[in-house]
């Protein structure tokens, strides 16, 4: 073998060699952020959720093995201003309440190629449950992983939004969640032996 | 253009009453919205208010645009410190129209509401969201407008008394039903 043949072949080790290994499962939540954006009157309006917990297990080479409970504090909202921050905590939109959080279990996760990846689940509002489909995309870097991702979420089949509210040609159906996740891989058990 | 013109054109007369018109219900309107609680209306409302304000301002460009390829009859006779006056408050009311329609458009993008013409041409934010500017802006669009409406006021005062006590042509040139009355005052 040639000594070039054979760096290759070392640097094909080393390329392989961690993404078998390394799993991502420490969310380093000051560092990862769900916002969302809305329309109203076909006004793109921003918005953010400041406190959240998310528990993400995933293994680039094992994808279909991810998992991801995401759970937000919904009196966190940050709607854009004061005024709508008092308004989408009450009865008619998130009735903080009486439903404090909204909860985001996956129940697969599937490998689109190129770094993509496609994550579906169960997103629980208001006390009701609906599937959702979210792709996302993953870069590793160094001990860390960088998760991105959207999704968008029918604020109706949640309730979310009721009486008036419910008219879309003030405030569109369709809201945009749109998340980013930097996730710490903890080496496994078997390999700290 | 040949020579100074001795009328407005009636473009310019439309151009005149339909703004008034526009400021005339967008102020009141202002001063409505602010006060509703939140509500799918007055989302409505501001909506409506904004794309108003930018008619407006478009108008105002092509009323300046026509006013400098079409000219403006001469001031009528008056001593020299009116029309001076006449000609500084007419200064300012151009400003203003184009200067409030802006500050509400920067204020909409301080407080992170992009303005989005007739809910169709989304218009670029000029300033990044900063809750503290758009609280400041609020107080400078609403002084604004309390100077556009004094100003209007004086604007409108000074016409009638043109036509009351100087009976002269300056209020039937802007209102051209009121055209016999120039018969009379030749």
């Amino acid at each position: 073998m040639t000594p070039l043949l054979r760096l290759a072949g070392l640097a094909g080790i080393l390329a392989a060699a961690p993404a078998a290994a390394v799993e991502y499962n420490a969310v380093l939540t000051d560092k990862s952020q769900v916002t969302f954006t809305s329309r109203q009157m076909n006004v793109p309006v921003d918005g953010l959720f400041k406190q959240f917990d998310a528990q993400v297990t995933f293994d680039p080479a094992k994808p279909e093995a991810g998992k991801a409970v995401v759970e937000i504090d919904l009196n966190s909202i940050d709607a854009g201003s004061d005024d709508a921050n008092a308004e989408v905590k009450r009865k008619p939109w998130f009735d903080t309440q009486n439903f404090p959080t909204a909860k985001f279990v996956s129940t697969g996760v599937k490998a689109l190629g190129n770094g993509r990846f496609e994550a579906t689940g169960k997103m629980t509002i208001k006390g009701r449950t609906h599937d959702v489909v979210a792709p996302f995309t993953f870069r590793p870097s160094g001990s860390t992983g960088q998760f991105d991702g959207s999704f968008v979420v029918k604020r109706l089949q949640f309730a979310i939004g009721e009486g008036p509210w419910a008219d879309t040609s003030t405030v569109a159906d369709e809201v945009v969640i749109k998340f980013k996740f930097l996730v710490a891989a903890v080496q496994p058990a078997a390999a700290k032996k | 253009m040949n020579g100074t013109p001795t009328s407005y054109t009636s473009t310019a007369i439309a151009l005149h009453w339909l703004i008034a018109l526009l400021i005339f219900t967008l102020f009141p309107v202002g001063l409505y919205m602010v006060g509703l609680p939140l509500s799918p209306e007055k989302l409505r409302i501001y909506s409506y208010h904004k794309w108003t304000g930018v008619t407006i301002f478009l108008l105002v460009l092509l009323r300046l645009a026509w006013r400098l390829t079409h000219g403006a009859p001469p001031p009528a006779a008056m001593p020299p410190w009116q029309r001076r006056l006449a000609a500084l408050s007419h200064g300012a009311l151009y400003l203003l129209l184009l200067v409030i329609p802006l500050s509400g458009w920067v204020m909409s993008s301080a407080l992170g509401v992009p303005v989005v013409y007739f809910g169709v041409l989304p218009l670029p934010d000029l300033v990044a969201k900063n809750k503290e500017l758009g609280e400041v802006l609020k107080l400078v669009h609403a002084s604004l407008n309390f100077t556009l409406a004094a100003l209007v006021v004086v604007h409108a005062a000074a016409a009638v008394k043109h036509h009351l006590v100087d009976r002269d042509d300056v209020l039937v040139r802007m209102i051209p039903f009121l055209q016999p009355r120039i018969e009379k005052s030749r």
